[in-house]
């Protein structure tokens, strides 16, 4: 069943990623657009992530993509809706994107199914501890349905350490110790902001440069 | 049809529509094409964390923390670029890149 489910909405989301590159109209790719962040939303549901998928609902099909539209909407006169690309230029965006496809691929079925292992650690003694470490999280189950990641990224950002084990020795005697979200979290605040006021700034209503007349 | 996608596939997922949001860039005349060009390589990405946080342990956590980052951060990126786009509307009456040509040595 997932690999049915996998393959439909991978099939829907790419065949629309494509169909966003290859139309002229800027309102049909505005359109296209959302069905792909659609169908990565489902992707995301589809891999266990549902915070992730929420958010992506949330923010980037609520509200880039209403971004986008606005966008779309306040500079779509006429000539701009539909600007044709030369066919010269086609041609060469065409073949270097299918070499990169090519070269991307090539390099995914280089990789072992379950990703890169993490680095061994010089010392087998602190591999042990990372090991055990790993396993007495109660999020290290296979059924990915049930565990309860939303609460946990939630503490995260609040400062509980809930990232990847690893070895620290502050006197001498390794320590497990695990990441927290926080300074992230703050940063990406700040960033917020940051933005928030500089989009203000810019975008606000102002006389244009020499049409005083 | 019940055997269990592998991170493959999911990692092959995230190659396209890579692939697409940079081709989308390079021709898309219109300043907004690119914006979407933009969103479609950052959709990739996501879709690349959020397979190896579901298939490796040890990005278990991780993974989803920086996708949630990379979806609000790209809010805020889409919000100032649109901000810049509808400022040089304003200045210069088109939404073609190829004529922002001022800083052209």
């Amino acid at each position: 069943m997932e690999s049915f489910l996998f393959y439909v909405i991978a099939g829907v989301t790419g065949l629309c990623a494509i169909a966003t590159v290859v139309t002229h109209n800027i309102v049909r790719a505005a359109t296209w657009l959302l069905f792909t962040l659609t169908g990565t939303s489902a992707i995301f549901f589809l891999l266990g992530a549902d915070l992730v998928g929420a958010t992506q609902l949330l923010v980037y099909v609520g509200g880039t993509l209403v971004l986008v539209v606005f966008g779309v909407m306040l500079t779509a006169q006429g000539p701009f809706i539909s600007m044709k690309t030369s066919s010269a230029e086609w041609a060469i965006s065409a073949t270097v994107g299918l070499v990169l496809l090519v070269v991307l691929v090539l390099g995914v079925m280089s990789l072992p199914q379950s990703g890169l292992r993490r680095p061994p650690s010089p010392d087998t003694a602190d591999t042990d501890l990372v090991d055990k470490a790993m396993q007495t999280t109660n999020l290290n189950n296979n059924d990915a349905a049930t565990a309860p990641y939303s609460a946990v990224i939630g503490e995260g950002f609040l400062g509980v350490p809930v990232g990847p084990p690893h070895i620290e020795r502050p006197d001498g005697a390794p320590r497990v110790v695990r990441a927290s979200y926080l300074l992230p979290f703050e940063i990406v605040s700040v960033h917020l902001l940051v933005v928030l006021i500089g989009a203000a700034y810019l975008a606000r209503a102002k006389r244009r440069r020499g049409a005083s007349s | 049809m019940n055997e269990e996608v592998g991170l493959q596939p999911y990692l092959m997922l995230g190659a396209l529509l890579f692939v697409c949001g940079v081709v989308c860039m390079a021709t898309k005349r219109n300043a907004i094409g690119v914006l979407i060009g933009v969103e479609l390589v950052l959709n990739g990405a996501n879709i690349n964390l959020v397979a190896f946080a579901r298939f490796n342990p040890v990005f278990e956590i991780e993974g989803m923390v920086f996708s949630l980052m990379v979806i609000v951060l790209a809010a805020g990126e889409a919000a100032v670029a649109l901000a810049i786009v509808l400022n040089f509307y304003n200045n210069h009456m088109t939404v073609d890149v190829d004529t922002a040509e001022e800083l052209k040595g």
